[in-house]
């Protein structure tokens, strides 16, 4: 007799979940899923990747021949010989080996290296407060200082110029506060303003002579003429957009402003700056500056791009800004109405830093495209990165050479602006997560 | 006034960046001295004129004219400011100030002349615009280029001898204007255009440096002249004529035989040839009426060379360019080059 | 009451030009005015100074005299025994050239990468990221002399065409040649020709063709003429629909009185198609698009493109899902929801920055030097200035050109705003 209730079998534990079918896992789901999940997709795909295929096919050899310990292109064509390849089988990149500091520096004294790089530190040293909200804000002190402090050590000279140029916005900063408790906000200003104006204009070689024949504070000077490459290019960049920042907040304002006069003369300076492509501003820079200073007066071209860049940054710039300001909810501009606050008031406290604050993204993206635009300066006879590539070009050793100096070049430059940019974009998405 | 003033101390304020230069009228040997330095625009880079060495030191044909004149006027030819300027910008640069003398391979015209109010103190290099073609073409003569594709150089007297020299022969041809000499040589290469024209020199560079040289052919024909010579400003006579003797002490040192070898022996003891002694200023006052050491031009040899050892150092036949002396060789020797008399 | 009136007009002082605001606006921008009309008067007193210091006067009149150079691309007649002024024209009509193509391929690449940008495909998805990031992190320049140099080292030379043993051949029939010069393909020109006719040799013999405005006008007249009577009778059917709940079938008449009114002039015209071919050392005939063009037209394209994109991406995705969701639900197929509901919604967030786009693209294609094409820039902004050394007035034209286009198309996105705006508040 078997006993009828118990079943012949009963699991008592329970089975280990199986792997899932292998079409539907791993690797092969995800090529299923994300290459082949139609035969439109099918196709695409394929062919895409024969593209790929054949034009790793095609210049593999060549990067893979690449010379990279030779004098000259000559030199590199007996290399290539040697191994019993073409002349053109194989790139030449010894060029770069030989020459890689003159594009990164141009003609900057190669002992003096230490100080563009040191300058590219602090630069970014006084940029992570405003670019990281987290850090404490008393370091936007140093943000402030930086640029001073680059510049000293860029152009070299007495360290008494940007000590001065810093005390003069301390002066005005003080005149100010000190003109405020007796006059209207926008007198004070003005005040402060012209008193700065008057310590630059009178005060400034006198107390600069002054104070280095009491304690002389210079390093090596070094011409405007010998930056060159990259850091040409960084320099003229990053004085702009810094440069051009007072000036587009000013324009911007001055846009919104609701004096007509003012507000016309901001739209018409934007638009005229905008409405001409900077290639044009940089030969105005180079041919005609010189009609609208006073006759005699001329000075370095590298100093007059950075001026006329600036100037055209200010304009982009100002219309970031204005994008900023328009974005921010108009109880912002009500609620400081309300509390009694004066138009600049308002403006310093409530208006300025929330509309700053988001428009950083756009100002990063507005700097992308001006250091990308600084490559324009080559057609006034400035050595930006391709200007020094061409003039290596000419060189007897070099005369020849082609790609690699380019695809090194266009490689250096995609590194910088894809990391800026996905910086931007970071910035932007946190930026919005924080308002909602 | 005011307005200048108030300039001037803006531009002080900006000391390390900015130089002070006057206009046009005054006293341009004055503003060397104060600068210490002489800005001299030179060529952006081609090949055998100025470019810059490994060490970021320009070298060249036109450099050596500029540290020529650097070395008469502070007795150190490394006292130069090197401004490389481009084909549109250099006469706008020299007639602002910017530089102080042009030495960019520059063909003197009538018009650059007169109109432009440039000064051309004399010929450095005498050149003439050629033609390069790939031997596959068959072609032999310029006659024969009827409805080609030409690649040229913009911005340059080229362009202009290329439309005359064509519409001259009843010829078509369609051109490519090119910015640079690189580019030009790479559109050559790679077959988008079928004639390279250029300065002849130039031409044999650059057909010197191609991967197989012998698959090109610079045809004989010379289209134009371009006598090619260093500027000054319109206006400055005093100097225009550092400048023009600084270039012509390099010419009369290679006709007396003079050499940055020898010219300190034949300065030590007076020559028999006179005119050597008055060169190298043992004898006579020259260097004080253009206002510079009477040893100008024997510390020009010295540092510089004569014109010879320049020409053999950047484009000489022993160099990657290759040149002969051709019409550049001196006038005793079937060339062109002469100096008028140092006396 | 009276004291109250008499307190109320006071005397005017002095200082109520700067504590009044009734008053202190005015003064402010009095003082401004000032300092800007003797900035201004500053500017000119320079620039007369500097002038005279030249020996040099502002004077238009260099643009009447003979330029002397060449131009290879010209789309009205030019040679280089005609002016300056002349070659300025030519340079425009080249801008305007490469701007407006460069427009359109922009527009569809950038429409076209976009969308593929949302693609579920891996492989597509990445390749069309990687195509947006390298255009948008390398300088344009770069670019475009990039693609002038690939463009000459990857095509065929002319040569390649010839002989038995051709390593290249045409296109599309025969018709089309695509060399590291250029493209040449085959024009249409007219036997009956109502501008007069000239005699062309082509391939196999000569014939009597040619191709003048008159008989373009007279074929867009036609083609213009086609399309509002097609779009009348849209209007009609439309009408019809709402009144009557029926459509009247309107596509084939469409179709009739745009084609057959156009296909009567061209047979009268005696259109035909002359087709490049290999002559002497080039290909001779048809119409030649030259390598210049090509490159600029192609890298200005595929730049701004990548911008483009990213517009359209952020565009489409700007869309909230419940819009698709909602669509679907009214049942709606996938198509029309794409073009009735996401589209419409999309275009208000893309076209603004779509058309300051083609404005860079326009102000872009003054880098036209870099590969030697003759726009606006180099004619004008630099043959001209480098020959006639009158820096001065051919910067200010040039400047007041772009200006002028900047501010034709800044136009077109006010315009479009003010129509498009949603109405808040």
């Amino acid at each position: 007799m078997t006993v009828p209730n118990k079943p012949a079998f009963v699991r008592t534990e329970i089975l280990p979940a199986k792997a899932p079918p292998v079409r539907a896992t791993g690797i092969t789901l995800w090529v299923r899923k994300n290459l082949l999940s139609s035969w439109l997709n099918v196709i695409l795909t394929s062919l895409v990747l024969y593209a790929l295929i054949r034009i790793t096919y095609g210049l593999w050899p060549w990067l893979a021949n690449g010379v990279w310990e030779a004098d000259s292109l000559a030199h590199c064509r007996e290399i290539l010989a040697a191994s019993g390849l073409g002349p053109t089988d194989g790139a030449c990149f010894a060029v770069i080996n030989d020459r890689w500091h003159q594009l990164l520096f141009g003609f900057y004294p190669s002992e003096l290296y230490w100080r563009p790089i040191l300058a590219m530190i602090l630069f970014l040293g006084g940029l992570a407060p405003i670019l990281f909200f987290s850090l404490p804000r008393s370091l936007l002190t140093f943000s402030c200082l930086a640029p001073f402090a680059c510049f000293w050590l860029l152009w070299g000279g007495s360290a008494w110029v940007p000590l001065a140029a810093i005390g003069g916005l301390v002066i005005a900063g003080l005149a100010i506060r000190v003109l405020s408790k007796w006059l209207s906000s926008t007198l004070a200003v003005c005040g402060g303003i012209a008193i700065g104006l008057i310590f630059y204009l009178i005060g400034f070689s006198s107390f600069v002579s002054f104070a280095e024949g009491i304690f002389p504070l210079s390093i090596q000077q070094v011409a405007s003429r010998e930056f060159g490459g990259f850091m040409l290019a960084a320099t003229i960049g990053l004085s702009a957009i810094v440069l051009s920042l007072p000036l587009g907040i000013l324009l911007a304002l001055a846009r919104q402003s609701d004096l007509p006069l003012i507000k016309w003369c901001a739209i018409v300076f934007i638009e005229v700056v905008r409405g001409v492509p900077l290639i044009v501003w940089l030969f105005t820079a180079q041919l005609l500056l010189n009609y609208f200073l006073p006759p005699g007066t001329s000075f370095d071209l590298t100093l007059r791009v950075i001026i006329m860049v600036t100037l055209f940054a200010a304009a982009y710039i100002a219309e970031v800004i204005r994008g900023g300001l328009a974005a921010l909810p108009k109880g912002q501009y009500e609620g400081a109405d309300s509390l009694g606050l004066s138009y600049w008031q308002a403006t310093r406290m409530i208006i300025l830093p929330q509309a700053l604050k988001i428009s950083i993204p756009a100002i990063v993206n507005e700097f992308i495209g001006l250091f990308k635009d600084t490559t324009l300066v080559v057609f006034i006879g400035l050595l930006d990165p391709i200007g020094v590539a061409r003039a290596i070009q000419a060189t007897p050793e070099w005369n020849g050479i082609y790609w690699e100096l380019f695809t090194f070049i266009g490689l250096l430059f995609f590194v910088v602006c894809y990391a800026m940019a996905r910086y931007s974009l970071h910035l932007e998405n946190k930026l919005r997560r924080g308002h909602n | 006034m005011t307005q200048t003033k108030t300039t001037k101390y803006l531009l002080a304020a900006a000391a390390p960046l900015a130089v002070m230069a006057t206009g046009a009228a005054a006293a341009t040997l004055d503003e060397v001295r104060e600068a210490g330095k002489l800005k001299c625009g030179i060529h952006e880079g081609l090949a055998g004129f100025a470019a810059p060495n490994a060490e970021g030191q320009w070298e060249g044909l036109d450099v050596d004219i500029c540290r020529a004149v650097a070395a008469a006027v502070f007795g150190d030819s490394e006292a130069v400011e090197y401004i490389p300027v481009t084909g549109s910008t250099r006469f706008t640069a020299l007639a602002s100030g910017e530089i102080d003398m042009l030495a960019r391979t520059t063909t003197w015209t009538f018009s650059r002349d007169t109109d432009l109010k440039n000064e051309f103190v004399g010929i450095n290099f005498y050149d003439g615009q050629g033609f390069m073609v790939p031997t596959a073409l068959g072609v032999t003569s310029a006659l024969e280029l009827d409805g080609t594709t030409v690649c040229v150089n913009t911005g340059t007297t080229t362009e202009l001898n290329l439309a005359d020299y064509f519409s001259a022969n009843g010829m078509s041809y369609e051109p490519v204007p090119i910015e640079t000499g690189a580019e030009a040589q790479q559109q050559f290469l790679s077959g988008s255009c079928d004639v390279f024209t250029g300065d002849s020199s130039g031409l044999a560079a650059n057909r010197a440096t191609f991967p197989n040289p012998d698959d090109y052919v610079v045809l004989p024909e010379i289209v134009s002249k371009e006598p090619l010579g260093p500027a000054v400003r319109h206006g400055d006579s005093e100097w225009e004529d550092i400048v023009r003797w600084s270039l012509n002490a390099l010419i009369t040192a290679e006709e007396l035989g003079v050499t940055s070898a020898n010219a300190e022996a034949l300065a030590s003891e007076p020559q028999a040839n006179a005119e050597i002694n008055r060169l190298l200023g043992t004898e006579g006052d020259l260097g004080a009426m253009i206002g510079v050491e009477a040893d100008w031009a024997k510390t020009i040899i010295m540092s510089v060379g004569n014109y010879s050892e320049v020409f053999e150092r950047h484009v000489g036949v022993n160099t990657p360019i290759g040149l002969e002396r051709g019409v550049n060789a001196l006038w005793t020797q079937g060339g062109l080059l002469y100096s008028p008399p140092f006396r | 009451m009276s004291a109250e009136t008499q307190s109320s007009a006071p005397k005017f002082r002095i200082g109520q030009l700067i504590y009044d605001t009734r008053y202190r606006a005015k003064t402010i921008q009095v003082i401004a005015g000032f300092i800007i009309l003797s900035s201004i008067w500053w500017l000119g007193a320079n620039i007369a100074g500097n002038l005279s210091a030249l020996g040099k006067d502002f004077n238009l009149a260099f643009l009447s005299n003979p330029a002397g150079y060449d131009i290879n691309q010209k789309l009205i007649e030019y040679d280089s025994k005609m002016s300056h002024g002349r070659a300025a024209l030519v340079g425009i009509m080249n801008t305007l050239l490469v701007s407006v193509l460069g427009c359109i391929a922009a527009t569809f690449i950038g429409v076209f990468v976009g969308v593929l940008r949302l693609s579920d495909n891996w492989v597509i998805n990445r390749l069309a990221a990687v195509y947006v990031e390298a255009f948008r992190s390398v300088p344009l320049l770069l670019w475009i002399v990039f693609i002038f140099a690939i463009l000459s080292e990857a095509l065929p030379q002319p040569r390649d065409f010839r002989g038995e043993d051709a390593t290249a051949s045409m296109q599309l029939f025969d018709s089309v040649a695509i060399t590291a010069r250029g493209a040449y393909v085959p024009r249409v020109a007219f036997t009956n020709s109502i501008s007069g006719n000239e005699v062309v040799a082509v391939k196999d013999g000569i014939v009597e063709v040619a191709s003048g405005g008159a008989d373009w006008a007279l074929i867009f007249a036609a083609l213009l003429m086609g399309s509002t009577t097609a779009y009348w009778l849209k209007r009609r059917a439309d009408r019809m629909q709402s009144q009557t709940g029926q459509r009247p079938l309107t596509l084939p008449l469409q179709i009739m009185v745009v084609v057959v009114p156009t296909a009567l002039i061209l047979w009268f015209l005696g259109a035909t198609m002359v087709q490049p071919y290999l002559k002497g050392f080039n290909f001779a005939e048809g119409t030649f698009i030259r390598k210049s063009l090509l490159a600029l037209w192609l890298a200005l394209s595929l730049y701004t493109g990548a911008f483009i994109a990213e517009i359209v991406r952020g565009g489409i995705m700007s869309v909230d899902n419940g819009q698709r969701e909602a669509a679907l639900a009214l049942g709606l197929r996938p198509d029309k929801v794409m073009r009735l509901i996401i589209l419409p919604q999309a275009m208000r967030v893309i076209i603004p920055p779509l058309i300051s786009n083609y404005l860079s693209l326009a102000k872009n294609s003054s880098l036209a030097l870099a590969v030697g094409y003759m726009d606006v820039r180099a004619t004008l902004g630099g043959i001209t200035i480098n020959q006639t050394g009158r820096e001065l007035e051919a910067m200010l034209l040039l400047g007041l050109f772009y200006l002028v286009l900047s501010l034709l198309i800044a136009s077109v996105i006010n315009f479009y705003d003010r129509s498009k705006q949603i109405q808040e508040r």
